[in-house]
């Protein structure tokens, strides 16, 4: 049978991580194996070919499609100013002439006899992929990219918004239980990656964005406050592209949530140190989660230090969150693994475990409702 | 449109004396793999065996995934199958298959971008020819879409699909508007989505005259392939070549580019089909068979797909981004929440409902442990059926910019061209599939679900697909037809009853119909159902009852207002349900206790929802109570 439990977010103290970092069109590649970079360094650079305008010149002038070659004052593939003539008409013993001036500055790409429109083509749009995060480079794409290698604690968040950036990490709550407010968000904190507890509502969000700060991890978000601060509902949890002025990283769930004490404390560890933030999330066809990468390049790899390790199986014993009502957010230890199907309250007949949460008698729980802590 | 009729595309020529089949399809979380064998003369599922997908990292290799589903068969069948990494077939003995065929889904299925002169007209056309094979159509670009050129250019630059299909124009009329959309496609120099390094697959389907055209200025940046003009005159539509090129496109292309395919391609003698193709298929087949109308629908984690024919012509669409699990905030950001809370029946804080709606999108594997859980769960599903079905409606549609010759007797029929096909009055039979109609704790709630979704009117016999190999029996259905169609009405569709619903206004608690039926062995009885309520009268699955339905004077079922019906109807494992509540229109108390209080009834009279004692943990206590019978 297929394993049927959720295997859980990686929040480990010190591993490799290796993140690709590679252009959309083939570029230049602009460090080499071995290379130590920072975060801010570009890594690849490449030129995506400028939008295009097109121009119905047939009827501007008044042609036919299949003359309007003729018409042209300038070569197919010369570079143009913008409201330079690049085509014009005489008529009446060449006592009219009307013009056809460009749009844009770029470039006159094709004209089509069929069509009568000119194809124009703005400058092109340079593109730069930059390290992400300080690291070693240790592969190159020629022409498309590196890969860049770190060591050092990573922790991924449950769901996230907004892009890549990074900055000093600085943990704001006392406890994983208390939320993040307005007050403890000073200008001290322009800059930096803040660390919350339980909660953030759009007000305190907003209020970092003025702050300046340019991350925010936290245990719990509500659903209403994502509304508000996105200015829409967010349909597919496909992120990563928002503009909102910060990255959001949530680290356990939507609602008011205790952030894992593994997670805070291992946070609290990364106090004053720059952290490289990702809220790139996507639930779908090969799982995205988003990520807060604090480098420690001095050290050795201790014995976590592998890259993509498999998870093992659920085992009597193993730490477990639970991720779906009625014990959403609770973590327990697994006491036993009936292999038997089980009848839920539903009625539907499933895998369960059973588990104590601590403080009274075991439950059983649907195997897909729980979440490995994974370490 | 495809007319069933004229599809007979699959020249696989496959023995029809074969002893057992393997079937599998790899879907985008899990590849499903059932064994079938002949048993006497019949052939029947005998086990399903399932594993994780493994297209994505760190796998990047399908069979992968198909090896471990079929080792979880060979474990369930106690027999080999496999020699090593290798199906072993013809069978031998009690060793192997004959038959290994397979579909595919992982990966995102097919994702496509069409286009077409005239959006309602040859783009409508192209989107039908793309959903009939079993893709998503990422966007539908025309000359009159209402953007301007470089912002379609854009899109196009930003779509990253699998294939275009490039369609416009009848044959023998204006080129320039074809040549216009080709001109467009090169500036954009479109990316396909797998593999930075092979040519984009395009088909061109449009007016004959400009292929030329479309040649010279898509070949060299493109993967060109020409095939006949999906609307060659505007009255009619001409899919199936277009189709049959997109499945080929598919198979060469883009599965040839996913992790793995190559090696599965070569394990079956048939052709790999898009998932939803093959489901498609299947549908088709039942409806030609039986001649009759049907309906299907498939609800799942991602997308809903919803297939229908009607008078012999086959639809399909996808909505994308409605489904129960990846997809299901987005059911909450397109029906709203006042639309979902509607069918729950207690109090429940908006806040929380919406923090669990996310909690399920971002951890999408997770199932409903609570009953009160599973009734949001169940509303959620409504909704996302009830808004697909709205969207299969409105591409499902006869053809438009049709010319109609009127006579005078039409005067008063003012019947528009372009006006959908799906008759809801004329529908034989509504089959649901998917992870929460085929796995609903009780049948009964599948057929609530059906029933309130899609609303169906007069007589229509309710299924569902019990372990969703449709899919499997699809491809099956173009190889060997007796195979798959008797499996499929053994061991897949699950028979759930037939819905009695008279169609008019009506007041509350007033008689809308009585009933008179005699069952088999000569045992009558008689009932009246009043307006606004539903009655279940268990009649078993292969079991029929002659009835005698008299409408009131406001109400039709079929033979007009008031006007009296006879009928034969159907059992199954939920039985006869008279639905009263009306229909055109359907309504709902608005004040919250008397819609809570009607839904509680309207559950009850299906038993639809185990009674269950208040929640004995506080933990387990949930921020509103269930109420017995919920």
């Amino acid at each position: 049978m297929a394993h049927s439990y959720t295997p859980g977010l990686k929040v480990t103290a010190f591993t490799v991580v290796r993140r690709e970092r590679k252009l959309p069109l083939p570029g230049t590649v602009l460090a080499k194996v071995g290379d130590a970079v920072a975060a801010e360094k570009v890594v690849a650079r490449t030129e995506l070919p400028g939008n295009v305008q097109t121009v119905n010149v047939a009827n501007l002038l008044g042609v036919l499609p299949e003359d309007v070659r003729e018409c042209l004052v300038k070569p197919v593939g010369s570079p143009l100013a913008k409201g330079e003539t690049f085509a014009e008409n005489r008529s009446f013993f060449g006592l009219f002439r009307s013009k056809v001036a460009s749009p844009i500055d770029g470039t006159l790409e094709n004209l089509s006899v069929v069509t009568g429109q000119a194809l124009l083509r703005e400058p092109p749009i340079p593109v730069e992929v930059d390290a992400y995060v300080d690291g070693t480079i240790v592969e190159v794409f020629p022409n498309q990219g590196v890969t860049v290698e770190t060591r050092g604690t990573f922790i991924q968040g449950i769901f996230g918004i907004g892009g890549e950036t990074s900055g000093e990490l600085r943990v704001l709550a006392a406890s994983p239980a208390d939320p993040l407010r307005e007050p403890s968000i000073t200008e001290k904190e322009r800059g930096c990656v803040i660390v919350g507890g339980s909660h953030v509502n759009t007000a305190t969000l907003l209020h970092a964005v003025r702050m300046g700060v340019k991350a925010v991890v936290i245990g719990g978000f509500d659903d209403q406050d994502l509304r508000q601060f996105l200015g829409y509902d967010l349909g597919v949890a496909i992120t990563g592209h928002e503009e909102k002025g910060l990255t959001l990283v949530v680290t356990e769930g939507f609602g008011a949530i205790p952030m894992a004490s593994r997670t805070f404390d291992l946070l609290k560890q990364c106090q004053g140190r720059k952290v490289s933030v990702s809220g790139a999330t996507q639930i779908r066809a090969g799982v995205q989660r988003p990520e807060i990468i604090a480098p420690r390049l001095t050290e050795a790899a201790g014995k976590d230090g592998v890259p993509d390790e498999h998870p093992l199986g659920l085992e009597v014993g193993s730490l477990i969150r639970a991720i779906r009502q009625p014990y959403f957010g609770r973590l327990g230890k697994v006491t036993a693994l009936p292999a038997e199907l089980t009848a839920l309250e539903t009625e539907a007949k499933v895998r369960v475990l059973e588990v104590d949460f601590g403080n009274g008698p075991r439950v059983l729980l649907p195997r897909a409702n729980v979440e490995m802590i994974e370490s | 449109m495809t007319r069933i009729e004229s599809q007979d595309h699959v020249a696989t020529v496959v023995s029809q004396d074969l002893k057992s089949i393997l079937a599998t399809d790899c879907g985008s979380t899990t590849t499903k793999a059932v064994l079938i064998e002949r048993r006497g003369d019949e052939y029947r599922l005998i086990v399903r065996g399932e594993a994780p997908t493994t297209v994505e990292a760190p796998f990047e290799d399908v069979t992968r995934g198909v090896l471990n589903a079929i080792m979880e068969v060979e474990e369930l069948a106690g027999r080999k199958i496999l020699d090593g990494e290798r199906i072993i077939t013809p069978q031998k003995g009690t060793e192997g298959v004959d038959l290994y065929i397979s579909t595919s889904s992982a990966g995102g299925g097919l994702q496509m971008m069409v286009s077409g002169v005239v959006k309602s007209m040859t783009g409508e056309s192209a989107q039908r020819a793309a959903l009939g094979a079993g893709a998503i159509v990422m966007d539908v670009i025309a000359s009159n879409d209402g953007r301007l050129p470089h912002e379609k250019i854009k899109r196009i630059r930003q779509l990253r699909p699998d294939m275009i299909l490039l369609s416009g124009g009848v044959d023998g009329g204006t080129t320039s508007h074809v040549a216009e959309m080709a001109e467009l496609l090169a500036a954009a120099e479109p990316k396909a989505r797998l593999g930075a390094g092979y040519e984009l697959p395009v088909i061109y389907a449009g007016n004959k005259d400009a292929a030329g055209i479309v040649r010279e200025r898509l070949e060299d940046k493109t993967a060109l392939v020409i095939t006949d003009n999906l609307r060659p005159v505007l009255e009619r539509e001409n899919l199936t070549p277009a189709r049959d090129k997109i499945h080929d496109l598919f198979m060469e292309h883009v599965m040839a580019h996913a992790p793995g395919y190559k090696k599965l391609m070569t394990w079956s003698p048939v052709p790999i089909m898009p998932t939803p193709g093959a489901v498609g298929l299947i549908i088709e087949t039942i409806a030609r068979d039986e001649k009759i109308n049907v309906i299907g629908v498939d609800i799942g984690g991602a997308t809903t797909d919803v297939f229908s024919v009607f008078q012999t012509v086959f639809n399909r669409t996808v909505s994308a981004n409605l489904g129960m699990s990846y997809s299901v905030s987005n059911v909450l950001a397109e029906a709203g929440l006042a639309n979902i809370l509607r069918w729950v029946p207690f109090a429940i804080d908006e806040l929380d409902l919406r923090n669990r709606i996310k909690n399920k999108m971002i951890r999408p594997t997770t199932i409903p442990q609570s009953l009160e859980e599973l009734v949001i769960e169940q509303a959620i599903a409504r909704e996302a059926l009830r808004l697909a079905f709205e969207q299969h409606k409105m591409l499902a549609v006869g053809l438009k910019g049709v010319q109609q010759e009127r006579t005078i007797s039409d005067t008063f029929e003012q019947t528009a061209s372009g006006e959908t096909l799906v008759r809801l009055d004329h529908l034989d039979l509504l089959v649901g599939s998917g992870g929460v109609l085929s796995h609903a704790p009780r049948r009964s709630q599948a057929a609530l679900m059906l029933l309130d979704s899609f609303l169906p009117e007069h007589l229509t016999e309710l299924a569902v697909d019990s372990i969703f190999m449709a899919p499997q029996l699809g491809v099956l259905s173009t190889v060997h037809p007796k195979a798959a169609r008797e499996v499929f009405e053994k061991d897949c569709l699950i028979r759930l009853g037939t819905s009695v619903a008279p169609v008019g206004p009506g007041k509350e608690g007033q008689t809308a119909l009585r009933v008179t039926l005699e069952r088999a062995g000569g045992k009558r009885e008689e009932f009246s159902v009043p307006y606004g309520y539903i009655r279940l009268v268990p009649l078993a699955d292969g079991e029929r009852a002659e009835a005698l339905l008299k409408p009131e004077k406001s109400f039709d079922v079929g033979e007009g207002k008031g006007r009296e019906r006879k009928a034969t109807l159907r059992g199954g494992v939920v039985g006869l349900i008279f639905d009263c509540r009306g229909r055109r229109p359907f309504t709902m108390p608005e004040e919250r206790a008397r819609r809570i209080a009607k839904l509680t009834e309207w559950n009850e009279a299906l038993g639809i929802y185990p009674s269950v004692a208040a929640p004995a943990s506080p933990a387990a206590a949930p921020a509103a109570a269930v109420p017995a019978g919920a």
